[in-house]
């Protein structure tokens, strides 16, 4: 790491005093440093404190501003007003009481799944990229003929194969969208295992396994943090996608994605019902996309204008 | 150039086994029963229990219900559960409409990927280029189902656009113009609606090759030679990136045919994503197992495709 460190040092001579400091620190310092970065980091803890405070409150059986089960028929299909701010839908539920209580299962099944292909990707890519040769030929060949099949659709027959609950789709997303990082780490365990301070551990008589997760994986930390924090919103839209077919979290349980599709009926009378939880998705993938961009470019090196 | 197109070829044929396997399996390794009806269904006795398992040949051992699987596909012997016509029949209808809606697709998310990804590259690092890379995230991180209920609400309040379906019924046409603007309007919603995604995702490829191509020397010589900046950036370097563009319809076609499954239901489009929900609401397994194979096939097709143009525009990369 020293080495890029020095290649960078003769155009930023203001960050010499720096140059001692770790990979880690100074991607936080970076990412610290650009505003798309953390503004999308605030709301991503916002959207993460939402869904924790309303889970919890859930659990305890307190909800607000309604509880988000409640039908009321004298109510139904309200435009956003003062007591309802976001509308009510077809059953006179709140929209804001269902949105809010919907938000943990967004993060839940996006951190979650992202786990599961995380460590799936890594421990095959680690795998395949540190032995090489015909295990890395059959994992690699196996890698390509999944990323042939249309993710959405294998997931979706998946998922209404097992039956549609948060474990189910959990672990399906997971299963089926570890590909891209198992490549990554694959690329990065090709160019790592080759270079001297591997070598060096290799010749100290370090076992295996030591290599791998202490000598290696370490250095590679930069660029897989970068694609989960990218994964968790492919996941949060697939779970709304699936939810919106109605395979997703069961009703009653209020979910965005199915939120929109009970509201898809009433399309042109009732607008709230689509907007809303459609905007919820979008901010807060959309974070979470901007989040791991930031993170991208202050993973990098070297800037790339240069 | 041969030699390269039989070592691809070997390694399709390869992928193609894996494909047939893992869509095979995900039906069959799924815990749970196979049956597509609800075990207390008073009406399935053992004997159509036992009809149904013989059908499918469930009563064999796993490896020979793969082989037998996979030939009554091929032969066109395997028929959906629903209306027991043959599967390929019943993906051969979608096919035309499917291929038609990506198509027009990977157009439109090519040509406007290919604008947003120069114009930014033009402007690296500056404000127009932060502002396209948040305009691209903001393109991937919209659900297809909203964007396409939002634009359809726009539509019928404000205008008279054909929505639902290939063309509108009952309505008289005076001549062929007309006819075709019909369906033109009943593809280009869905269309434009699943290229949002695409253009996004291209232009970010073609920013980074046209950053990656101004670095090399031979930019930095046409410079330095003193021809005008635009001739530089329009024709040296230009002609240079678009490479990617060609793999970029490659790694197209999974998304494009994945997100038409929400888009096809949402515009009652009668494509191959429709008929695989329809499947998936009926747990149709033949038509689930076919659906996913041909079209991991086609996209495997697609890829193949493109690596062979790849190498016919860059020659270095027969040699690997």
């Amino acid at each position: 790491m020293t080495t890029t460190a020095s290649t960078a040092s003769s155009a930023e001579v203001a960050d010499l005093p720096l140059l001692l400091e770790s990979p880690g620190r100074r991607m936080w310092r970076r990412f610290c440093k650009n505003p798309v970065g953390v503004t999308a980091s605030i709301v991503i803890g916002l959207f993460f404190a939402v869904a924790l405070v309303t889970g919890i409150c859930s659990l305890l059986g307190v909800y607000f501003p309604y509880n988000p089960n409640t039908t009321e028929l004298t109510q139904k299909l309200m435009p956003p007003s003062a007591a309802h701010w976001l509308g009510t839908d077809n059953l006179g539920r709140d929209v804001l009481s269902r949105l809010l209580n919907g938000s943990y299962i967004s993060l839940t099944v996006g951190f979650v799944a992202v786990a599961v292909s995380l460590f799936i990707g890594v421990t095959v890519g680690a795998i395949s990229g540190y032995f090489g040769g015909w295990i890395d030929n059959i994992i690699m060949r196996v890698v390509d003929a999944i990323l042939c099949f249309p993710s959405f659709f294998l997931i979706l027959t998946a998922v209404a194969l097992l039956g549609p609950n948060i474990m189910n789709i959990i672990v399906v997303i997971g299963l089926v969208s570890w590909t891209g990082t198992a490549r990554l780490v694959r690329a990065e365990f090709l160019t790592l295992r080759e270079t001297e301070y591997v070598r060096a551990a290799k010749a100290l008589g370090i076992r295996t396994p030591g290599i791998i997760f202490r000598h290696i994986l370490p250095n590679a930390a930069a660029p897989i943090i970068v694609t989960a924090v990218v994964g968790i919103p492919d996941a949060i839209l697939t779970e709304a996608g699936l939810s919106f077919l109605g395979f997703g979290v069961q009703p009653p349980q209020a979910t965005w994605g199915n939120i929109i599709s009970d509201g898809k009926t009433y399309l042109l009378d009732a607008w709230w019902l689509i907007v809303f939880p459609g905007m919820a998705i979008f901010i807060a993938a959309l974070a979470f996309y901007l989040a791991g961009d930031a993170l991208r470019q202050a993973a990098e090196s070297r800037s790339e204008r240069k | 150039m041969l030699n390269f197109i039989i070592r691809r070829l070997a390694i399709s044929v390869v992928l193609a086994f894996l494909i047939s396997l893992i869509s095979f399996f995900i039906i069959t390794l799924t815990p749970g029963s196979p049956y597509p009806w609800g075990e207390l269904n008073p009406k399935i006795t053992p004997q159509v229990k036992e009809a149904f398992k013989k059908k499918f040949h469930l009563d064999r051992p796993l490896i020979e219900q793969y082989w037998l699987n996979m030939r009554d596909l091929f032969n066109g012997n395997l028929k959906s559960i629903k209306d027991d016509r043959p599967v390929l029949q019943k993906i051969g209808e979608r096919l035309p409409a499917t291929i038609s809606l990506n198509v027009l697709a990977a157009v439109i998310s090519l040509s406007f990927g290919l604008a947003l990804g120069v114009y930014a590259a033009k402007h690296a690092g500056k404000t127009p280029d932060l502002l396209t890379s948040i305009l691209a995230f903001i393109f991937i991180a919209m659900p297809g189902f909203w964007i396409s209920y939002l634009i359809v609400i726009g539509l019928v309040r404000f205008t008279d656009v054909p929505i639902l379906g290939t063309q509108s019924y009952g309505v008289f046409f005076p001549n062929a113009a007309s006819m075709w603007l019909d369906r033109f309007w009943h593809i280009a919603l869905p269309a434009v609606v699943l290229s949002i995604g695409g253009i996004a995702v291209q232009s970010r490829f073609i920013r980074a090759s046209m950053i990656e191509t101004l670095r090399e020397d031979y930019i930095r010589t046409a410079r330095a030679k003193g021809l005008e900046p635009d001739t530089v950036f329009f024709k040296h370097a230009l002609r240079n990136s678009i490479r990617p563009l060609i793999t970029g319809i490659g790694g197209l076609l999974p998304g494009l045919i994945g997100g038409s499954v929400i888009i096809e239901t949402i515009f009652a489009y009668p494509g191959l994503g429709r008929l695989g929900y329809e499947a998936v609401l009926e747990r149709d397994y033949p038509t689930l197992v076919a659906i996913n194979f041909i079209v991991a096939a086609l996209i495997l097709i697609g890829n193949l495709i493109s690596d062979v143009l790849y190498a016919v525009v860059d020659p270095r990369v027969r040699l690997e």
